[in-house]
């Protein structure tokens, strides 16, 4: 991994919309007046019939693709994760969920990375609210790279499905060919190692990275899986960090509560897992305005919180 | 401008009383749902299914047919007993509305209900819904046309404003909406509750084209239908003046039946007096 290349994962997921616009004339993409920071700018200009410019109305952005995929589109909704989940979840779970449509909602500014426009704007409980319901898929890609993978297999794949994905660039994880046979519904081992995994998703898979390395120098062996589907949720995988490693660590830009680390808890207590457990994440409180990586290094989602935890952890 | 004959009308009148008969037939079983505004509904959801769409119930999923979403997700009942009556279902599944492990959901669900378009029953929803319907129409270059119906109190929720600004932005002259106007929702008088008049004006200020007919006169209905049919650029919202509970003597404007099906006692005089207006119906063709 090259730590110094960045790509920032929403131009990937635009341009990424582009390309498959070409090929799938079925695709139609709807934003809310976001569409400069979603980058769903990009198709407007290539496909401006298929682009649909909603205005600042989410509900009525969600419950149109609805109809629009009841025709046989394949519709991709985007805002920020905080007006694409929770300002429409009744218009998600009736029309999209319920109503098993081909709706791909792909959300940009999720967590608290989105910075200085503070805690209103800062989306940790998407994961939660999205994952809770049924028939929905839930998605976190992790860099540029996966998010273009994950956004193909979106438009492939029949179903209700949720991505979400951070403002800021991000560290590029993977090469293309890394990535050309990850399906939806697992999870991806990025290093392996023996005394912990720390599972984690989207941006915080990177932190993870660095955590690891961190570790290794220091002793410990740490195994990291990039959780990218967080449902369903590729519980073999779970088990089998538990069965192999002494212990586990959930990492995600997100509340605690319910996101990728109520996932893997589930799993682990269902299935009477005795290995050591600890969730990272935002605990059950609202951010600030900051820098990322202060809100980060305030709210305990930085590299070295990932190394101190993991040590306290395995001690 | 009233061009139809006598016995093509009365013909749809007597579908009307068979779909009221079903109507608290269905309630009557369930124990539960909502007479007022099922009651209501009939006539402009006879017209739409009996004369005014093109559809096949042999193959709900032609590509090419018109669509109806009923956005008033609580008149259910109308809307299944229709499908049932135009064969897209056995019409005995009528008397299992609302029961474990029968198809007819308390509201209408599109996934598993033949003939159904749009999963409703959470109010404002479906004209956005139906919005996609005709933006899809447009990019297809298809000439099928969208049905929407709201109800009057519906239009409290935001969304139907976003939607209704949203159609007509996108010139969606392939769809046409009806709002049942009866007055009444379920803590009162909608211009008590949250003042709706003028209605009108409130569409026409939104860009769409309006038309108002006596939503029981299914004569007016069919030319309005037609009317919006020949809009151009611009959605058009048919006001339906109806009365909740119509057709039931004690439940005509009778808010107690918004969500309260009939007893034993209420359900048999419904029934005769349903009959009784048959009767008067059948012998005149």
């Amino acid at each position: 991994m090259n730590k110094k290349e960045m790509a920032n994962p929403r131009d990937a997921y635009g341009e990424t919309l582009v390309e498959l616009g070409g090929k799938y004339r079925d695709i139609v993409v709807l934003d809310a007046d976001l569409s400069k920071s979603t980058k769903t700018i990009l198709f407007a200009k290539k496909y401006p019939e298929r682009f649909f410019e909603m205005g600042i109305a989410e509900a009525n952005m969600i419950s149109t693709a609805a109809g629009l995929a009841s025709c046989g589109k394949i519709p991709f909704a985007s805002s920020f994760a905080v007006f694409a989940t929770g300002r429409v979840y009744d218009q998600i779970r009736i029309d999209v969920a319920y109503s098993r449509a081909n709706v791909k909602i792909f959300a940009t500014h999720g967590g608290i990375s989105v910075g200085k426009d503070g805690a209103s704007h800062q989306m940790i409980e998407d994961l939660t609210l999205m994952r809770v319901l049924p028939n929905m898929t839930v998605l976190a890609p992790s860099d540029a790279i996966q998010t273009r993978r994950l956004v193909e297999l979106m438009a492939t794949t029949e179903g209700p499905m949720y991505a979400r994905i951070g403002r800021a660039n991000a560290p590029v994880l993977y090469k293309k060919e890394d990535l050309k046979d990850i399906k939806i519904g697992k999870g991806l081992v990025v290093k392996d190692g023996s005394d912990v995994s720390i599972i984690a998703c989207g941006t915080m898979v990177a932190q993870a990275v660095d955590a690891q390395e961190k570790l290794s120098q220091d002793g410990v062996s740490a195994r990291v899986v990039d959780m990218y589907t967080i449902k369903p949720l590729d519980e073999k995988l779970v088990i089998k960090c538990a069965r192999e490693t002494n212990a586990i660590l959930t990492v995600e830009e997100h509340s605690v509560i319910g996101g990728l680390g109520g996932a893997v808890s589930e799993v682990l207590a269902e299935n009477g897992s005795p290995t050591k457990f600890k969730r990272m994440g935002v605990q059950d409180m609202f951010c600030e305005s900051g820098e990322p990586e202060e809100l980060f290094e305030k709210y305990g989602l930085s590299t070295p919180h990932i190394v101190k935890t993991v040590k306290k952890l395995i001690k | 401008m009233k061009q139809h004959n006598e016995e093509f009308v009365r013909k749809l009148d007597l579908t009307s009383v068979k779909i009221r008969k079903h109507i608290i037939e269905m309630l009557y079983r369930a124990k539960s749902g909502h007479p007022g505004g099922s009651l209501s509904a009939v006539e402009a959801i006879v017209a739409l299914y009996f004369h005014h769409m093109n559809h096949n119930p042999k193959n709900p999923k032609d590509p090419n047919r018109d669509r109806f979403v009923l956005s008033k997700g609580h008149a259910a009942p109308t809307l299944y007993a229709a499908l049932a009556e135009c064969g897209y279902f056995d019409v005995k599944e009528l008397l299992l509305l609302r029961q474990i492990n029968c198809m007819l959901q308390g509201h209408p669900v599109c996934t598993h209900i033949p003939g159904v378009e749009a999963s409703t029953g959470s109010l404002g929803h479906g004209l956005s819904f139906a919005n996609g319907i005709a933006l899809a129409g447009k990019l297809d270059k298809k000439d099928y046309r969208v049905y929407v119906m709201v109800g009057d109190g519906e239009t409290n929720e935001g969304q139907i404003w976003e939607a209704a600004a949203s159609a007509s932005h996108y010139k969606l002259d392939n769809l046409t909406a009806l709002i049942d106007r009866n007055f009444l929702q379920i803590d009162g008088n909608t211009e008590d509750v949250l003042r709706l008049e003028s209605v009108r004006d409130r569409w026409s200020s939104f860009g769409w084209y309006v038309l108002e007919v006596d939503g029981h006169d299914i004569e007016e209905i069919i030319d309005a239908l037609l009317t919006a049919s020949e809009q151009k650029n611009q959605p058009t919202m048919i006001i339906l003046n109806t009365v909740k509970g119509k057709g039931i003597s004690f439940m005509e404007n009778n808010i107690d039946f918004h969500g309260v099906p009939p007893n034993e006692m209420e359900y048999k005089l419904a029934m005769k007096e349903l009959d009784t207006v048959q009767k008067a119906l059948e012998a005149t063709l």
